[in-house]
């Protein structure tokens, strides 16, 4: 029988759950990592044992951790991720010029083909590529120097690259999206760019649909159509039907278009999947009754999912990364709170059940389905 | 041998107990511990300096001998009984609360 691997990446550690293919008894290990802010995990889709984590801390900056048996032992890669060339500036919270400076890594993207290959998106923005198994990483540096870089602005959470989505169809095309500077996409494996913001409307912005500035929460895609990309930025879901050249508001009859995460079904390219946010200035859901939103027509038509959710007095958020979904032929969704809960749904969505509690916030989530 | 003692993530990361023994050839500064810290356990690079920079990170102070050795210049002689070994060269971090 299948099985199932949740990685969750919290603000004090990373944990791995696993479950049989029927996703109701869970066994839960960690933390990994104690202490530490573990902002991601993934695994390699090559070797599914092969799985990396970015660990960090404003103390001791960021470590980069690899395990090749499934996160049972782990051991630190290298850390040093080195902007390329002169390093200009971008702009600041202020509007001033601000110096780029690395952070920590945000987001972790294994290669489709090779386990020894993973992509890095860091905080301050920036693409990093490593091809030994995370022992040296290399800036893809096209992207921070595009004509557009100086213009970047950070999010409340710092100017980060969250976002790292590979066509399946190998053809060299990758997209990222960056907070709060947009989305991106390159057709030569990261060596040109060009904003894919057409489309986008953002009332915050002195031109609100310039180029870049828009803060885009989080990108998804179907590998089964990877022309097909759903956006869920600040405020606004969004779809393209063209690999990001046009963007048009598919937010319809959400009680609201804030939010982070943004997924859709294993098996059905246009079921997606959000949780709306109340606004960008409480960051809770609307009336304290946690409900995700589904769409089965890629938008517009949503329907809430609350069967086992708390639907009153709940007060969390669900972070950008903190979505993930199964490959069995159930479709497993999955996702994670800043009150420390991961919840699945083994049916697409229709029953909801916690499978972990208490934990430290919920940063990311990311699942593996296993045979 | 010179005695430097971790706080308690670096331990953890380093798979080390609290006190860790390192030797130094010549002068005994503050670079020239780190040197030695580092290459004895290279996961500790990039946490304690910064890439590139070797700049002390932010959260991080250098004690030893009850005095702040954070500011000295990374190649002035440390206090004697750093480099006999008798004192530790202490390595920690903010104290951070809830």
């Amino acid at each position: 029988m299948s099985k199932v691997r949740v990685l969750a990446g919290t603000r004090k550690g990373a944990f791995v759950l696993e479950s049989d293919g029927k996703r109701t008894h869970w066994h839960v290990s960690g933390p990994f990592f104690g202490g530490w802010e573990v902002y991601h995990v993934k695994g390699s889709p090559v070797h599914p044992n092969r799985l990396y984590a970015s660990q960090s801390s404003s103390w001791f900056g960021q470590v980069l951790q690899r395990s090749d048996d499934g996160g049972k032992t782990w051991e630190a890669m290298g850390n040093k991720f080195a902007y390329a060339g002169d390093t200009g500036t971008h702009q600041w919270y202020d509007g001033t010029p601000h110096p780029w400076e690395f952070k920590r890594v945000w987001h972790l993207e294994p290669s489709l083909t090779d386990a020894d290959t993973v992509y890095a998106g860091v905080e301050d923005a920036a693409l990093f590529k490593s091809v030994d198994g995370g022992k040296e990483w290399n800036e893809l540096p096209a992207l921070r120097t595009h004509s557009t870089g100086a213009k970047w602005a950070p999010g409340a959470g710092g100017l980060c690259l969250h976002t790292i989505l590979l066509d399946p169809r190998a053809n060299g095309r990758i997209y990222t999206a960056i907070s709060a500077a947009g989305a991106f996409r390159s057709d030569d494996e990261g060596v040109s760019w060009h904003p894919i913001t057409k489309g986008l409307h953002s009332n915050y912005m002195p031109d609100p649909t310039a180029e870049v500035g828009h803060c885009v929460h989080k990108l998804a895609m179907h590998p089964s159509n990877p022309d097909v990309l759903f956006m869920q930025k600040h405020w606004d879901v969004l779809r393209s039907d063209n690999g990001g050249e046009l963007w048009t508001e598919v937010s319809g009859n959400l009680p609201s278009d804030f939010g982070f995460v943004i997924d859709v079904h294993a098996h059905e390219p246009e079921t997606i999947y959000v949780v709306p946010i109340k606004s960008d200035s409480e960051h809770y859901p609307p009336d304290g009754a946690l409900r995700v939103y589904r769409s089965r027509s890629g938008g517009n038509e949503w329907e809430a999912l609350t069967a086992g959710l708390p639907q009153k007095h709940c007060y969390v958020n669900v972070l950008r990364d903190a979505m993930a979904v199964d490959t069995l032929h159930d479709c497993g969704i999955y996702f994670g709170t800043t009150g420390g809960q991961i919840f699945c749904s083994p049916d697409g969505g229709d029953r909801w059940q916690a499978i972990a509690e208490h934990l430290p916030a919920v940063v990311s989530v990311e699942v593996q389905t296993l045979p | 041998m010179i005695r430097v003692v971790l706080p308690a993530h670096l331990q953890t990361l380093a798979r080390v107990p609290p006190e860790v023994q390192v030797h130094v050839d010549g002068i005994v500064t503050t670079r020239a511990i780190l040197d030695a810290l580092e290459r004895r356990y290279p996961v500790l690079q990039g946490t304690i300096r910064e890439h590139g920079t070797l700049k002390r990170r932010a959260y991080l102070r250098f004690f030893g001998c009850a005095e702040d050795l954070s500011f000295k210049a990374p190649d002035a002689p440390l206090p004697e009984p750093i480099a006999r070994g008798s004192e530790p060269f202490i390595v920690l971090g903010a104290l951070s609360g809830g």
